[in-house]
């Protein structure tokens, strides 16, 4: 069951990827493509083994067996910091922010790895750190503004409502200058009318060039924004495609509904 | 709306840009210029002792703000960083003295003072840089034991490779440091005259150049703080696996907090060297490292004003208030007419000989009610001073003003 996008390369390929944590395998030999441009998402019962690929691809817990391409290079066991540096940003199920900075230096943070001031700089307060330090402030203020969250700039993470926190996360994750985003159920908690708000968002990070990959547990979410879908049950694949042809799927009812005997 | 107004208002009270640490390090400026003058008028002229104790305790200030970098900042508890203390005296001792004549080098070496400052900064540097890298990639607890290990291990090889350090008796008789130029005047109570070569002996000089170190490590951490840098330490400390995935390379800056940390205890030790003129395996035990964490803990964690009154109170209450102590409670049993106190007999050693054995009981209390009554610290960071009020407030305030604006 393979789809016909349009001629569009791969941003990321994900070829025959296992991961096992002792005897239990959480993803097991799972292959596609996620094309670039596009809203791709993977969906799946609990425990499916979705938020562990996330891992995998960002290097957290590098998988077992298998290989991950981004961009036509292979980052298959690269630590989290690289796998940044290459241009994959994510966000997590369970928001991480750093709670006790503001939301600005949350952002501030998410664009270390395109800082270039050296020790030598940040002692000595140089023209160069100068520089810097104003162009990631106005970077910060301007993503804060694009996920829509700038009257909390110099707020405390922690003390942001919940939903503003969801995009503070999206905001940092942005200031890493990614050509991929990963998002980590970016939805879960929210109202309907968020979700509606936050597929707007999904929207415009798009037009913005940046590919976006998300988990999702929430049916009508995924219908709504991406084009391509796999899922995910027990670590395996079962099934790819559109949101149509994935809804019809009798693989993906049984994961969902359980089989009917 | 009116509510709505002051709850905004303490909103903006909260910000965290605003920065009241101005006024505390105005005020220790201020009280660093002040104190030679007012203790030479308060003593008529015969303060060098406590100006010269002064100038000892900017050492455990410069510690303080080297260990704040690795405790505060980075969030990495290192239980042995008199090491590099002892390291930063040591290589001192080593590059500024005849000892080596009497090692199997058969070479005295003298190297400047002004030198040897950077050479013991980088030695340290060095070391923690190797202590560092193997053990950086463990987290918390471990981290505290190998430190703790390492901080035994670096005074007794000091004391047993007797053949380089000369065991237990120390290298004495260290280089006086000295000005290569320097104008001599009525402040010196001397002629006019430019002077070469000059030796640094008065304490105040000293208290002078202890004061001016102190203000330049301040004003570099400070910039650290507020850099990329800064803002890495903080994220690292508070979700590692975050920091990582926004691109921060964890181990890396973990490692330079380690070894500035261990730079500034280096260079600390080599002014203590200096002044002092001598290094002894006893000065850098396990209770100048706890020391110097207390002075961190107790000032105010991440907090750089917060470390240097941590440091300062400290050091006064351990080496003058408790030192006097059993002379006073001798005398104020005296002066209450309890003299029968003062009188030893049997197991009771005397008034003062009994306080000589609690000193350090009575320490521990300080430390115990200080920590009981501030547990964030004389001068926290905000972020510190709001970790700890967690759970204990939780913030409304915000959501409410979402609620009526959204």
């Amino acid at each position: 069951m393979t789809v016909e996008t349009a001629a569009a390369p791969p941003i990321l390929r994900i070829d025959h990827v296992t991961k096992r944590f002792g005897g239990l395998v959480a993803v097991d030999d799972v292959t596609f493509d996620v094309k670039k441009g596009e809203i791709f998402a993977l969906i799946g019962p609990n425990g499916a083994g979705k938020t562990t690929l996330f891992n995998g691809i960002t290097g957290i817990f590098p998988p077992t067996n298998g290989r991950i391409v981004f961009q036509g290079r292979e980052i298959t066991g690269a630590k989290p910091h690289q796998v940044a540096a290459f241009g994959i940003a994510r966000t997590f199920q369970n928001i991480r922010l750093f709670e006790y900075m503001s939301s600005l230096d949350n952002v501030r943070l998410g664009q270390h790895c395109r800082m270039h001031a050296k020790l030598w700089d940040s002692l000595f307060k140089t023209p160069v750190e100068h520089r810097e330090e104003k162009r990631v402030t106005d970077r910060a203020m301007e993503l804060l503004q694009f996920v829509g969250i700038e009257r909390y700039t110099h707020v405390y993470a922690r003390n942001l409502p919940y939903g503003s926190q969801r995009r503070l996360e999206i905001a940092r994750a942005l200031a890493t200058n990614p050509a991929l985003l990963l998002l980590d159920e970016p939805a879960a908690g929210f109202t309907p009318q968020e979700k509606v708000e936050l597929m707007g968002l999904v929207h415009k990070i798009v037009d913005q060039g940046i590919t976006v990959f998300l988990i999702e547990h929430d049916m009508k979410v995924v219908m709504g924004v991406s084009r391509r879908i796999v899922v995910l049950d027990h670590g395996e694949k079962i099934a790819e495609g559109t949101p149509e042809q994935v809804r019809r799927d009798q693989r993906v009812i049984e994961a969902y509904l359980g089989t009917q005997h | 709306m009116r509510r709505l107004g002051s709850r905004l208002g303490s909103i903006l009270e909260s910000d965290p840009r605003k920065n009241p640490n101005a006024v505390v390090f105005l005020l220790l400026a201020l009280g660093a210029i002040a104190f030679p003058i007012g203790v030479q008028i308060v003593t008529r002229g015969s303060g060098s002792f406590l100006i010269s104790q002064a100038a000892d305790a900017g050492v455990y200030v410069l510690l303080a703000i080297g260990l704040n970098v690795v405790v505060g900042f980075a969030g990495l508890l290192d239980l042995g960083y008199a090491a590099f203390f002892a390291i930063g005296a040591y290589t001192y001792a080593f590059v500024a003295s005849d000892h080596m004549e009497f090692t199997p080098i058969h070479q005295a070496i003298h190297i400047p003072f002004w030198i040897a400052l950077l050479v013991g900064m980088f030695a340290a540097a060095t070391a923690g840089a190797i202590l560092g890298a193997p053990t950086l990639r463990l987290r918390g607890d471990y981290l505290a034991i190998v430190t703790l290990g390492f901080g035994e291990i670096v005074p007794r090889l000091f004391r047993n490779a007797a053949t380089w350090t000369s065991g237990v008796n120390g290298i004495s008789a260290l280089d006086t440091p000295a000005l290569p130029i320097w104008i001599n005047g009525p402040w010196s109570g001397d002629a006019f005259a430019v002077v070469q070569n000059f030796k640094i002996i008065d304490p105040l000089a000293y208290y002078v150049i202890m004061a001016i170190l102190v203000a330049i490590s301040v004003v570099l951490v400070n910039n650290l703080r507020r850099s990329r840098m800064g803002r890495a330490w903080m994220a690292v400390r508070e979700d590692e696996v975050a920091a990582a995935a926004m691109g921060v390379n964890t181990v890396g800056v973990k490692l330079l907090a380690f070894g500035i940390g261990a730079a500034f205890s280096g260079f600390a030790g080599t002014f203590y060297g200096a002044k002092l003129s001598l290094v002894s395996p006893e000065n850098f035990g396990f209770t100048v490292s706890i020391t110097i964490l207390i002075m961190v803990v107790l000032g105010g964690m991440g907090n750089i004003p917060g470390v240097i009154v941590g440091a300062l109170l400290i050091y006064y209450v351990i080496f003058n208030i408790l030192p006097g102590l059993p002379q006073q409670a001798a005398d104020f049993a005296n002066s209450i007419g309890a003299t029968g106190l003062n009188t030893p007999s049997g197991d009771w050693p005397g008034l003062s000989g009994e306080v000589q054995r609690l000193k350090f009981l009575i320490f521990g209390l300080i430390l115990v009610l200080t920590m009981l009554l501030r547990p964030q610290g004389l001068l926290p960071s905000r972020q510190r001073a709001e970790e700890l009020q967690k759970g204990v407030h939780e913030d409304t305030v915000i959501e409410d003003l979402n609620a009526e604006t959204t």
